[in-house]
């Protein structure tokens, strides 16, 4: 028996997200904590897990909102389990841990959070660069002499992709370009808009081929879930989310084929895409390791933005992702994969007898992870 | 891949290359090895922000592929040349960092 059968996610909360809300962090996760209990049909007392990415442990400003014994403390959570960490498979490891700690018959209803107030921390600490001078972790440190930031990272990666590719800069400015999700019960506000044919030429370099509209966006906000055993008796089944697979490999494909290799289902048999864009190159690399568009060719799929749109044969970061929502590191992906009731072209409602599913992902280079959900 | 010290012209490789890693042959005597300083440009950026207070852009990012081995890339610097492009043979040449040098590549 798997252990994604086991588990079943029960329900899922969102604080408010936005920029420079100035809300203290753990008003914002207790907002998200208490409507993904509520969302579940639980009661705080039926919490007996928590599990979190990364947790009350710093690394640049506003990065985590929460840690573990601040929500257990001010929900008054007994707990038969917890885990929180920086180096989990991507974010969404910590949705995988807690799979695995009901599947293990640790606990029965694990909350699972996500916390971020960069927007707000950043007015008073600096920005991310401010910091990159004086951070400890040891894979800043070493690029220090030569003036290396997070997006190196993605600028190298993606100058390596267009060449190998051909891809051009329009192309990725298409990945950003999506539908605000009308037909959503709650949209989420954009906090980025996207660049159009006469932005993206003035677009801010950050560092050649990779502009400012390929970074994602701080935010503040805090995103929730409750994932349950399968078999408590508490969990509304019609409308929990069963998770089909997990991919909890470090790197992009071996975190995929993992996803694959746990499933039946192809493919093909994704109706949406929600892919983890901290720089949009990632969302690239997402799109070709799950095998959504073919290798070298997810320019051209992407590149009038009609395929990856509410409408298309794949949507793709159907509530802006983060690079025009925010980042919610993983956990806005999920909830946006959770709630989205459109379902593309590719799979129009009642056709077909294949379950119809959805493929999230989270991280990159090797901190990653992905589920495909089904309901 | 360490860095040399004290002005020592190398670049050690010992620890990541294949016939002397731990994970492969479970052996224990690593150690840093000289390397040959050359590679080949493997993905490169002209850096536009400041990341630094004391690097003023643009600088040009890359990761070299050393020659000892495929896969084998160190994130450095290129100087001394305005038309950077994937796959340039580069080499090595070490520049003062406080009290460390450097290595850096150019053609």
């Amino acid at each position: 028996v798997k252990a994604e059968s086991a588990a079943l996610i029960s329900g899922l909360g969102s604080s408010d997200v936005g920029r420079r809300l100035h809300r203290d962090p753990l008003l914002l996760t207790a907002d998200a904590a208490l409507a993904a209990i509520a969302d579940a049909g639980l009661e705080r007392h039926d919490i007996d897990g928590l599990s979190t990415y990364p947790g009350a442990i710093g690394s640049t400003p506003g990065i985590t909102g929460a840690g573990i014994d601040d929500v257990r403390t001010l929900l008054g959570l007994d707990l038969r389990w917890h885990t929180g960490g920086l180096e989990l498979a991507g974010q969404l490891g910590s949705i995988a841990n807690a799979v695995l700690a009901v599947a293990g018959g640790l606990a029965t209803h694990i909350l699972c959070f996500r916390s971020v107030w960069e927007s707000t921390a950043q007015v008073e600490a600096g920005d991310r660069s401010s910091i990159v001078a004086r951070s400890q972790r040891r894979e800043v440190r070493s690029g220090q002499p030569y003036g290396v930031g997070y997006a190196t990272y993605g600028a190298l990666a993606m100058q390596r992709y267009m060449h190998e590719s051909g891809a051009t800069r329009e192309q990725f400015a298409q990945a950003r370009r999506r539908q605000s999700g009308e037909r959503r019960p709650e949209p989420r506000r954009r906090v980025s808009r996207p660049p159009d044919g006469r932005r993206l030429p003035r677009a801010r370099m950050i560092s050649d081929p990779l502009c400012l509209f390929d970074c994602d966006v701080p935010v503040d906000g805090a995103v929730a879930f409750v994932v349950s055993r399968a078999d408590s008796s508490a969990v509304h089944r019609r409308r929990a989310l069963r998770i089909e697979a997990l991919g909890t490999a470090s790197g992009f494909q071996a975190s995929a084929d993992m996803l694959w290799s746990r499933t039946d289902l192809k493919p093909s048999d994704v109706d949406v895409a929600e892919i983890y864009d901290g720089f949009t190159i990632y969302s690239v690399r997402w799109l070709e390791a799950l095998s959504l568009t073919p290798r070298n060719e997810t320019g051209p799929f992407i590149e009038d933005g009609r395929r990856i749109s509410l409408d298309g044969e794949l949507p793709i970061s159907t509530g802006g992702g983060q690079l025009s929502a925010g980042r919610l590191h993983g956990y806005g992906a999920l909830l946006e994969a959770c709630i989205q009731p459109a379902a593309g072209r590719r799979h129009p409602s009642g056709a077909g007898d294949r379950p119809r599913s959805r493929a999230v992902s989270s991280g990159a280079e090797s901190f990653t992870s992905c589920l495909l959900l089904t309901r | 891949v360490n860095f040399g010290s004290n002005g020592a012209r190398r670049v050690g490789g010992g620890s990541t290359r294949q016939d002397r890693c731990a994970c492969a042959c479970q052996g224990r005597d690593l150690e840093p090895e000289v390397a040959s300083g050359r590679g080949t440009v493997w993905s490169f950026t002209v850096n536009r922000h400041k990341w630094s207070p004391g690097l003023e852009p643009p600088y040009v990012l890359a990761e070299v592929e050393l020659e000892e081995q495929s896969g084998l890339r160190l994130l450095t610097s290129i100087i001394d040349c305005d038309d950077v492009r994937i796959g340039m043979p580069v080499h090595v040449r070490f520049e003062q960092a406080g009290d460390a040098w450097v290595p850096v590549f150019g053609p």
